[in-house]
């Protein structure tokens, strides 16, 4: 019994980061504007979050710089891909180089040091429980925004038929500007949770492809908020069993493979269709 | 040859490098300094030179496999699954028929590789042409599952019993490519020089050949492509498979060429890298000769930054990497932003000439 | 009153030579509470006169007045603020969503971040609904109803915003007779009520039936205005086609071809289109468009199952490869979507529809460098080419010389079938006469020529046989040089020959 609860309890602390990441992606994508730099936006939370814990002292203003460094690097994303139209696929992959390439030059102009950051003291970390909390109640409010307010019809419009929602008076690309700027805020805060509040540092190669994992539960939850929750903490159910049964019958690398397998097949529409927005990545 | 289309991947080259060193000016370095580092570090010595060109030679590869799949509109983020399948059977073939000849050897375990690699990618490819899946995210898909699958292969049935790291067991000796002489230890390999030939060979068919036509017209129009009469959906699949094929020969400078086993994790990124090296390259085969050299070069260069720079590390690499795939992103902003000028300027003209 | 007056509207595009005028100097005039047809064929400016009444486009020159208030706007939120609403032919809705979210949008009336009143909206729409008898489920999906119903949520969206002025770019292209029927009794339970009702047509017969008054517009300027209750097909017809007879090869299209042994058959297409095209004949389709026309040109070329015969052989199933391999010409409907590489020199488009033709291409599939250059040549000196550079992309030369660059490729054929769509739309004035001439050529040398054209001239032109198609179905059939243009004209309207 206790052993159930242990793994439930880490496939949620495993999941936590991933459901931020997924819920930022989400706005952008419904949005209509294609995000695989999630990653990058992960490792540069991931990194802001340490360094503002080791500066300040909070975890909470930690979280912040994370929040903001992802508006910046959202911002400069934002800017490439609605306002240049950039192909977003380029650049988002931009910005994952981007990030990995900042962040230990960074680290080391401020620590002497590309591979972790200095290691906080336990009282100036998050705690799990509380990134547990904030990430179900992201996604309790992601999940109403896009149902029940108007700002969310306008993202779901922008993502969907852009043109309706310019006859209707509002432009898509302010709509998608920010949505991106928001959803990228939110990504970098699963970096935070990563470094914060699962371990005591920031640490190179931490992020590992989480940020392709959280692009991947959006897709098997079908862009829809409460569907990438279940398939965050699927995923991380799946890398707790991972932990506990090293030797199991199973193969470790064949358990990773599977996530990702099932998403494969979910969007080849052999199990009901994956249906992405419209108009996303789209230049119209 | 014109002028124009080198143009502007060299401002964007040159937008990328200045402001990657003018980074390092902020950490505390001299630009020059470190600008003098990547240039000693690139073609200081024979061996540096060397270095810079075992580096180039998967970055051909999947460089050419990203234009491959670009040239057909489609983009072929899956290039790093691909190398690291490819390069698994070629090491498979290699391990497992140490007995074949030489020049017949190479033949088998480069028709291995390209055979995995290529099926691995054709999955994208059928399931875009198919399905109607998009192969941004399902080579992100693959790519993890082929890590997967590779890791699963390299710890368990291809495992060396000899050795506590995770690589294969070596190769036999008739499969391993001879260096090329001259670079002193550099590992540099007979790989380079296929990769050349390789890169030759499909801007070669790319002008000259139907294949080559059809490839490029089902990426500019593919109404147009239809209306003519070329099988739009055949052409994308046949785009991934051969562009996974040519990912896989990564393995032949990697495997065959200089670590004669498969070493789990032995790629940087290279697909990903691939993907920064086609875009500067513009998708053009004779360009990516000289976008990986260049790529190759600033590895090499970065890598020497660690011990002779005081505060900047090789992940400099990565930063101007990313401004040039930004400065080559943004080039419809530039190109608007010229039209604008020129526009306003002929308004101007008219203004005036009209009275 | 007058709801709407609009006085020298005129808007042109482009520059320099590609300059266009869409608008010259435009005056209508709409009184309050009447339903104002907008007629005119394709490209006489219909639509860039709405798109500028509703703010979508700023004019060059002209004003516009509004309930008598004289108005600039600069985007369509300024034209929906004085209470003008437009249904576009592409209905503004999104499918996946339902029929109060897609009324609802624009118009939330809460804070962005609050609630979206939807009880509130729901009550308004139901009570909409009752009132005009246009009843909804404000819950369907958009993409799970038929589209007269679409059409419906898009009048009941501008009702909720209280649109005076309803623009409707042709709103009867997508309906079925029925819906028209039901259509137009709703729109005059609006005028009645005192809404203004401006409709973009070209069908006549709707125009008499539902108007109060006309405005019929022929190349960017207004060709006349009357009363419906004066007017007749005729006149209108006369008023939409002009009699702008410049087509000096005109006298040329002679009876007596069409004895040659069938070069196209088609059977049972659209909903019963079957016809023959003959060795030596030229077959003119005529009719506005959206009548079938893209879907009939499309299933020459990828027939899936369709009845299909080209030169005797049944092609019915075959791929667009296969067909492509015989001896026809195929000129685009639009050549810059279907027609043509834009990035691409003149030789690389000379090979498109070529690359399976032995002449260019070896056995190896090595494309012949020396056959290309001798294309080149020949599109330069016989089909008049210019400007004669190498290295220019396709975008760099005028609609013209694209168009010619198609019919140089296609005739690399050697066609024994020519089908052309719409040959001379977007050509300069200098060309068309030029492309007029090619096809009576070919058709001289024994080909068989399909011409689909919205240019009646055209077809009377060079017509030897005329079929016209309305609804998906050849609704009537004239021999060349025995009909004029406003017999045709009426047939293409719907009137009764």
């Amino acid at each position: 019994m206790s052993d159930l609860i242990g793994i439930l309890e880490s496939s949620l602390r495993i999941a936590s980061p991933l459901i931020f990441a997924a819920m930022g992606g989400l706005l952008c994508e419904r949005s209509g504007v294609i995000q695989i730099g999630l990653e990058g936006l992960m490792i540069v939370g991931g990194f802001a979050a340490a360094v503002g814990a080791l500066q300040t002292g909070s975890a909470a203003a930690g979280l912040a710089a994370a929040a903001l460094a992802g508006v910046v690097f959202g911002y400069v994303y934002a800017e490439l891909s609605v306002r240049f139209r950039a192909n977003q696929i380029v650049a988002g992959t931009g910005m994952n180089f981007l990030a990995m390439g900042l962040v230990p030059f960074l680290s080391k102009v401020l620590y002497e040091n590309t591979g972790t950051t200095p290691s906080l003291p336990l009282e100036q970390r998050l705690s799990w429980h509380w990134a547990v909390v904030l990430a179900l109640g992201i996604v309790a409010g992601v999940a109403w925004m896009i149902r029940s307010t108007p700002v969310g019809l306008w993202i779901r419009f922008a993502g969907e038929h852009p043109a309706a929602l310019e006859s209707a008076g509002i432009s898509p690309r302010r709509v998608r500007m920010r949505s991106v700027i928001a959803g990228s805020a939110l990504a970098a805060m699963g970096g935070a949770v990563l470094s914060i509040g699962l371990a005591s540092a920031y640490s190179r190669n931490m992020v590992a492809g989480r940020g392709f994992m959280a692009l991947t539960a959006l897709i098997f939850g079908k862009w829809r908020a409460w569907p990438a929750l279940g398939a965050c903490l699927l995923f991380g159910l799946a890398e707790g069993l991972q932990v506990r049964f090293q030797s199991g019958a199973i193969p470790v690398q064949l358990m990773q493979v599977l996530p990702y397998a099932l998403t494969l097949v979910v969007l080849a529409g052999f199990v009901g269709r994956a249906r992405a927005p419209q108009a996303l990545g789209r230049q119209d | 040859m014109r002028i124009a289309p080198v143009l502007k991947p060299a401002a964007a080259l040159l937008t990328g490098l200045a402001l990657g060193l003018l980074a390092t000016a902020l950490a505390g370095e001299s630009p020059l300094h470190v600008l003098g580092v990547l240039v000693r570090g690139a073609f200081g010595s024979r061996y540096d030179l060397g270095m810079t060109l075992f580096y180039m030679t998967p970055l051909l590869f999947t460089g050419l496999s990203v234009s491959v799949a670009f040239r057909a509109g489609l983009f072929n983020i899956g290039a790093e699954g691909q190398l690291s399948l490819g390069a698994l059977a070629m090491t498979w073939a290699a391990f497992t028929f140490p007995s074949i000849p030489a020049p017949l050897s190479w033949a088998v375990s480069m028709l291995a590789g390209a055979t995995v690699a290529g099926a691995w990618a054709g999955i994208a490819g059928w399931l875009k042409a198919r399905r109607g899946s998009h192969e941004v995210i399902s080579t992100i898909m693959l790519n993890f599952i082929a890590a997967g699958l590779a890791s699963y292969a390299v710890l368990n049935p291809f495992k060396n019993p000899e050795t506590q790291n995770p690589e294969t067991l070596a190769v036999g000796a008739s499969h391993i490519l001879p260096a090329l002489p001259g670079f002193g230890d550099a590992p540099v390999s007979a790989a380079l020089l296929i990769g050349l030939l390789m890169a030759c060979w499909l801007g070669w068919l790319f002008q000259h050949t139907r294949w080559g036509f059809e490839l490029q017209t089902v990426g500019e129009n593919e109404n147009a492509a239809r209306m003519a009469g070329i099988p739009v959906e055949r052409v994308q699949i046949m785009a991934m498979v051969v562009a996974g094929a040519l990912a896989s020969g990564v393995g032949l400078g990697e495997v065959l060429g200089s670590a004669h086993r498969y070493k789990l994790g032995f790629s940087p990124d290279y697909g990903f890298v691939g993907i920064a090296v086609a875009l500067l390259a513009r998708g053009n085969p004779f360009g990516v000769i000289a976008s990986a050299f260049l790529f190759g070069a600033l590895h090499k260069g970065t890598t020497d930054l660690d011990l002779e720079t005081e505060h900047v590390t090789r992940d400099l690499a990565l930063v101007i990497q990313a401004l040039i795939i930004g400065a080559v992103a943004a080039e419809g902003l530039w190109a608007r932003l010229g039209e604008r000028l020129s526009s306003r300027l002929r308004s101007l003209k008219g203004r005036g000439g009209g009275g | 009153m007058n709801a709407v007056e609009i006085r020298g509207l005129t808007k042109a595009f482009g520059s320099g030579d590609s300059r266009v005028v869409a608008n010259a100097n435009v005056d209508l005039v709409i009184p309050a509470g009447t339903i104002h047809a907008l007629v005119g064929e394709n490209g006489a400016g219909k639509s860039t006169a709405m798109k500028m009444l509703f703010g979508m486009l700023e004019p060059d020159s002209g004003e516009i007045r509004v309930n008598g208030d004289r108005v600039r706007f600069k985007s369509p939120m300024d034209a929906m603020r004085s209470g003008i609403g437009m249904v576009h032919q592409h209905f503004m809705l999104a499918g996946p969503y339902t029929v109060l979210e897609n009324i609802l949008l624009g118009a939330e009336s809460t804070g962005p971040f609050s609630r979206l009143p939807l009880a509130e909206a729901e009550k308004r729409l139901k009570s909409l609904c009752d009132r005009y008898s246009m009843p909804v489920d404000p819950h369907a999906r958009i993409e799970d109803l038929p589209v007269g119903m679409q059409q419906r949520v898009e009048i009941l969206k501008l009702l909720y915003r209280d649109s005076k002025i309803l623009i409707l770019d042709e709103p009867t292209a997508v309906l079925t007779p029925q819906e028209i029927d039901a259509l137009f009794s709703n729109l005059r339970r609006l005028r009645d009520e005192g809404r203004t009702i401006v409709i973009i047509t070209h069908k006549l017969k709707e125009v008499l039936a539902i108007s109060d008054r006309v405005s019929v517009l022929r190349q960017g300027r207004l060709a006349g205005y009357m009363e419906t209750a004066h007017a007749t097909a005729e006149k209108l017809a006369e008023w939409m086609v002009g009699r702008k007879v410049i087509l000096s090869v005109a006298a040329a299209a002679t009876a007596g071809h069409g004895r040659g042994e069938p070069r196209l058959k088609v059977q049972n297409l659209l909903r019963g289109v079957s016809f023959e095209v003959r060795a030596g004949e030229i077959v003119g389709i005529a009719g506005v468009e959206g009548n079938g026309q893209t879907e009939l040109l499309r299933s020459l070329l990828l027939p899936e199952g369709r009845s299909v015969e080209i030169l005797g052989k049944d092609v019915s199933k075959s791929p667009a490869s296969r067909i492509r391999e015989l001896p026809v010409a195929f000129f685009p409907e639009d050549r810059l979507r279907d027609g043509l590489l834009m990035d691409e020199s003149a030789e690389r488009n000379l090979l498109l529809g070529n690359q399976r033709n032995p002449k260019f291409v070896d056995r190896w599939g090595v494309i012949r460098k020396g056959a290309l250059d001798a294309a080149l040549e020949r599109a330069w000196h016989e089909f008049d080419l210019r400007p004669k550079r190498r290295q220019m992309a396709s975008r760099g030369y005028s609609g013209g010389n694209q168009q010619k660059l198609v019919i140089a490729r296609e005739f690399e054929h050697d066609p024994k079938l020519v089908v052309s769509a719409h040959p001379t739309r977007g050509v300069d004035v200098g060309a068309i006469e030029w492309i007029h001439r090619k096809l009576m050529d070919a058709r001289d040398s024994g080909a068989g020529v399909l011409l689909v054209s919205s240019e009646l001239d055209e077809i009377l032109a060079l017509s030897d046989r005329i079929l016209v198609l309305l609804d998906g179905r050849i609704v009537a059939e004239y021999a060349g040089g025995s009909v004029d243009a406003l017999t045709i004209g009426r047939a293409m309207g719907g009137a009764r020959a």
